[in-house]
Formats: structure tokens, sequence, C-alpha cells
């Protein structure tokens, strides 16, 4: 069932499905949800957080009995994946939190996924085991090896089903590449092939190959003290394997061809909107900075998230986007306190949906905002656990900018700005989204008649 | 939410001008709204040094605001003031003529600013303590310069490092390139204890917006401004003493 796709645009209810966390108050920091990602079918649905452990939920088989219970997503499989560590050189730690997850396409009965902290890539493989060989000539039942000389007969060892076991081994580390910290990771369309982008470099990976890399983008400059520009996010074109994107700390992306040049420092399209004048403070620049940037499915948009706006550029034009979306504007005025607070340096990440007709993305007070681009039409929802009973719509929620504010509605000065949404994540092919709430993952699906 | 934010402003003596200079509710003070964005832009920069590695993006663009200060400040001729020493003549007629472009900086400045500094004006706290003292006796100076000797800047800063501020930024980065003990030493012991009354405001914030992990305001959750530089500065020490045995192993 693919509601909301094609070309009869339907308004979409989203109701709550599931929440995976504690409700406790006071939230352990390891257990802060660090990056959500659906793999390519959408069965499988992972979770990193702070402590350096994913968890992947796997969706249940729709059952003819409860139609309505659109499979759920249950706990497959959890493990830790990344450890923390220190460097000795630096006298540094480095931080265990997962900073991004990405699937493999599968190809076997296993899944397989990259899980990265700011420093080391893995590969993980994530297998099913539920049928053990029983009957060996060699050992007995309990692994002890037997006596040759007291076996006197024969006999093939057979497979006896048993409990299923779900077993996460990490098949390949990738290490040592990078001075700085990760923040992305993208598997090629040639699925043999991924790349690593840290703040100032960014690595290519042959998935075989973990004690070398390429280096392919590298915007170190000679003399430190010249670095006004970091690399904020990275990714390949889903289609055409030579081809990726990078953003930037001053809200440009670069589009590079690895078919011209060993290192692409030279980009073959660079996107930049030019400033608006009236608009200009010190915080300008803060504020364009890129947190995440997104392919679209078709290969043919990119999506940018900076600060206050989500946007979206066709390919084919480098120099503004072809749309741009307000995510919370009332925050401008603000932007002196936020970045007092910090705030301002918050990294929002921004996903499509399978039909690239509607964007999501998150803000403050545990609210997320999606936006329909063809009627052009947004809501605001909210992740809590006020709205959490099965199949309960979500109302849409409003903030009141100034005067007189409505019943329903909450004033900028009451939001609340621990409660981020930074990470979300879209089902391939349903209307099925995972917003992740510092420690929560909500599961909202749109409404079945 | 937005919890103490800056130094208060000064509207001593303004009141009259303000009158006169209709609908600028939040440009008077300007430039210490800016002083107070720099000062504050610094200790962000030095709180960097944490036991994980600083978030380079935040560094970078952290440092490219207090460029962007620094440039309208050295356009707009307060920078002349703060690198030179003040003596004689001149220096008199520099500090006049600065305190006449502030105002007229203010009118100027009034189109174009607004939005971003509204809540400059909103965001006041009555507990600054010694740091609205501060902007106060700051104030007091750009407008009565009497005394030659101690311009606004040293009053504020006696070891003059806002002279070599574009130095502190390459320190600031060649710190982050490779931690090297002597360097970050070298950072705090520049840095004005005057930059620590903004301690109060941080702790202050912390606890109301009730953030989670912060990374650059870990160090300030200890409440004594004073405690928590030498507490910095001990264990900076003990960082060199580790790494030197460390390397000479």
């Amino acid at each position: 069932l693919l509601a909301g796709f094609g070309s009869v645009m339907q308004d979409v209810l989203w109701c709550f499905s599931q929440v995976k966390g504690t409700i406790d108050i006071g939230v352990t920091e390891a257990d802060i949800i660090s990056t959500v990602e659906f793999n390519h079918t959408g069965e499988l649905l992972a979770t990193g957080d702070k402590g350096g452990r994913v968890v992947i939920f796997q969706r249940e088989q729709e059952s003819k009995n409860q139609p309505h219970r659109r499979g759920e997503y249950n706990v497959y499989s959890t493990f830790q994946s990344h450890e923390p560590e220190f460097d000795y050189l630096k006298s540094l730690e480095i931080e265990e939190k997962i900073n991004k997850i990405r699937w493999l396409p599968q190809q076997n009965a296993a899944y397989f996924l990259l899980s990265t902290n700011d420093k080391t890539v893995k590969l993980w493989k994530v297998s099913e085991r539920d049928k053990r060989p029983e009957g060996y000539n060699l050992k007995d039942e309990d692994g002890r090896l037997r006596d040759p000389s007291m076996i006197t007969m024969l006999r093939v060892p057979v497979l006896r089903p048993m409990d299923l076991m779900v077993e996460a081994t990490p098949r390949r580390v990738f290490a040592n590449a990078h001075t700085y910290h990760i923040n992305s990771i993208s598997v090629n369309s040639d699925y043999e092939t991924y790349m690593s982008a840290d703040d100032l470099r960014i690595n290519l990976w042959n998935f075989e190959i973990t004690n070398q890399s390429f280096n392919i983008v590298d915007i170190k400059p000679a003399n430190m003290e010249e670095l006004t520009e970091v690399i904020t996010a990275a990714e390949f074109h889903p289609h055409h394997c030579n081809t990726f994107v990078y953003s930037s700390s001053k809200g440009t992306i670069r589009l590079c061809d690895m078919r011209t040049a060993a290192l692409c420092d030279r980009h073959a399209k660079f996107f930049e909107e030019p400033e608006d004048p009236s608009n200009r403070s010190f915080f300008s620049e803060i504020i364009s900075s890129i947190s995440d940037v997104k392919f679209s499915h078709s290969g043919r948009y990119i999506m940018t998230r900076d600060y206050l706006t989500v946007k979206v550029w066709d390919l084919n034009m480098e120099n503004r986007p072809i749309e741009t979306y307000q995510v919370h504007d009332y925050l401008r005025s603000k932007l002196c306190s936020l970045y007092e607070n910090d705030c301002i340096f918050d990294k929002f990440e921004c996903v499509w949906n399978g039909s690239d007709s509607v964007i999501m993305t998150g803000s403050y007070n545990n609210f997320f905002r999606m936006f329909d681009r063809n009627t052009k039409r947004d809501v605001t929802l909210e992740a809590s656990r006020e709205n959490s009973k099965p199949r309960a719509i979500l109302k849409p929620r409003k903030v009141c900018v100034g005067g007189k504010r409505r019943k329903d509605e909450i004033s900028v000065d009451s939001l609340d700005f621990s409660k981020k949404i930074l990470h979300t994540a879209w089902h391939p092919s349903e209307n099925i989204i995972a917003v992740a709430a510092t420690n929560n993952l909500y599961i909202f699906q749109d409404k079945v008649n | 939410m937005f919890v103490r934010g800056l130094k208060r402003k000064c509207f001593d003596g303004e009141e009259d001008i303000e009158g006169t200079l209709a609908g600028i509710k939040a440009i008077p003070s300007y430039n210490l709204q800016r002083q107070s964005l720099l000062d504050m832009s610094l200790v962000k920069l030095q709180l960097c040094h944490m036991l994980v590695e600083p978030n380079l993006c935040r560094s970078v663009l952290i440092a490219n605001t207090v460029r962007q200060i620094q440039e309208e400040m050295t356009q707009d001729g307060t920078w002349q003031m703060i690198n030179t020493q003040s003596t004689g003549q001149a220096s008199l007629d520099r500090l006049v003529s600065t305190d006449i472009l502030c105002r007229s900086s203010r009118e100027q400045a009034e189109g174009k600013h607004v939005p971003g500094y509204g809540t400059f004006s909103k965001d006041f706290e009555s507990d600054q303590g010694q740091g609205s003292s501060e902007t106060m006796s700051t104030t007091s100076s750009v407008q009565a310069p009497r005394n030659l000797q101690s311009n606004m800047w040293e009053m504020e800063n006696p070891q003059e490092n806002k002279g070599n501020f574009q130095k502190s930024l390459d320190q600031i980065f060649e710190t982050l390139e490779n931690k090297s003990p002597n360097s970050v030493e070298d950072l705090f012991s520049e840095v004005d204890n005057s930059y620590y009354d903004l301690d109060t405001m941080l702790t202050g914030m912390m606890s109301n917006t009730k953030m989670g992990h912060c990374d650059g305001l870990e160090t300030f959750s200890s409440p004594a401004n004073t405690a928590s530089n030498s507490n910095c500065k001990s264990d900076l020490n003990e960082l060199d003493h580790i790494v030197e045995i460390l390397v000479e192993s």
C-alpha cells in the first residue's frame, strides 16, 4: 500500500505507531540516539547511540488477522559497535558515539551495515542462525573431543532447528585514515566502494581493503591558521558511481566527478545561493552552514539543511535552490541567544520520502516538520509520550510568534531547546517514519482506513 | 529559556539622546553588544580545550565570527584604539572621534542591524555583578576620556591580548591541530579573567535550559569563577606532566 505515492496528492494523516526507549526523567547520556536509518527494503531500522551501541529493529510480517497493525518494528539485534578509545599522542578521548549508519543493499541472506564514530568505520554482518548441526563424529554433544579409537561407526551430521539467534560480527574495520572527525559515510552505487568524510578530507574505500584508502578531497590549508571552511556532509549520487557531493560550513555544495582526477580538488559544479544583504548579521555565516545534504532518490535533486531552512537544488542549476522551506523562522530574531547557548551549532538532518514528493526535518521542542513539494503545504508534528496512544492521530502543532497566543499554540519562549529532533528517517517506499527524540525512538505511520 | 545573556547595557546619561534618536531601542549600545559578542566568542573558542577533541566546525564558525567583528571594528576605527598605546594628545583625539563614531555609526547601523540584535535588549538580567560594572566602566571611559593612560581596552584587559588578537586565533588553530600543552597554556595565560565573568551567565544558562550534553560548556558546571579557572590551569599542568612522562618513555 503506497499511500501518498503517485499523482493524486491526498492529505496524509500521521498516527503514532510505537515508541522505543525508556521514559526515565533523567536521560542516561549513552542512550541518546545519534543516528537512524532504514535499510533499502524498509524491513530493518537501525539506530546508533552515544554509547556506541547499534540496535536493529525488524518489521513483523503483516498478519491477515490484524491488518490495521501494519507491521510493528521489534528488536532484532543489539550490539556494541564502537568502544571509547584514548588517543595517547594527543591526550584526547575518542568518543564511541555512532555518528552514522549506512546499510549495504542485501545480496544474500545476511545483512551488512557500516557504522562509524569520529575515527573508525566498521562493516558489520548481521546474520541469522536457526539451525545447528548435530551428530558430529569427532566430538560429542557438549563439544568435547572424542577419542578416535573409540569410534566404531560414522554418521553424517544433520541440521536441526534451534531458537533463532541473530548475531552481529565485525567483518571489516577501517581505521587510522581520519585525522579529523568523521561526519558522513556513503555507500557507492557500485556496492564495491564507499566514502568517509571528515572535517577536512574525504576518503574512498574498497570494502575488501582495510589498510588503504584513497583521499579524494582535501581542503586542509597548508597553514591551519588560514582555515575558514570545513566539510560538513558528503554523499554519493544514487546512480552515478563517479559522482558525489559535499557541503561546507559556508553554505556551499560542491559536486565532484571522480573520473576527472584522482584528487577531486576542483569541483564539477558549485552550488551557492547569493546572500541576502538585508538579512546580514554576524550570525549569517553560522546559520548558512549546511548540516546535511541528501540526494533525492531520483538523483535529480539535492536537499540541504542549514540552521533555519531546508533547500532543494536542481543539479542543473547552481546559482540558487529551486525551493526553500522555512523550518523555524521564528528563531531568526533569537540567534544571539541561540549562539550563546550553542544551539545555533545543532546539526539537523533532513530526509526525502520514497517518491521525493515530501521532505522532513526536525526542530526543537520535539517538533518535526514535513513539507509537501507539490502542494506546498507543510505541517509541524510533535514526538511526545502524550500523543502515544496506539494509532492516535498526530495533531498539527503551531508556534505562536507574537501577539495573541491561541489555545493550542505554543509561544517561542516556551519551546524546550533541550528537546531537539536531529535525526529522522523515512521508509524507502511507505509512509512510515522514525523520529529520534533524545533517547526515544518514535515510529509513526500514516492512517490506514 | 533564554537565560541571562549579556552584559547589561548602560543607559546612564543616554536617556535624552535616546529620545531624539527615535526608534533605536536596541542600538544605543551597538558597540557594547558587539563587544559582548566578541567576548562571548573568544570564551567559546577557549572552552574548546576539553578532554574530547573540540568540534572543528564549531570552532571555525566562531573564529570566523570573531574575524568579522574584528574587520568591522577595524573599519569603523574602534580597532585602531586597541592596537595602539595611548600616549598624549593623539590618543585623546582618537578616543573622542571614536566616541562620535559610535553615535553616528549607531544611526547608520540602525537599518541593517536591528534584526540581529533585537535579542540583546530583551535578554536582561540583573545579577551581572562584576560584568555589568565592567561594562559601566567601559562606557564611561569612552565617553569621558579623561584618563589617557588607561583606555577602555586596557582597563578590561591589562595584558592587551586584544592587540594580539589575530595571534590568539592562530594559536587556537594551532592548538586544535596538534594539542601541544605549551601553546594551550599560553592561550590560557593570555585569557583575561574578566572573560570568566561570563561563567555565572553560562552556569545559569546551563541549568535553565536543561541542556543535556554540551561539549563546549561542560567545564563551566562548577559555579566558582576563579575555581574553574585555576582548575583548568592545574589540569593543564598535570597534563603537561603526563605528556612529558609519556613522551620520555
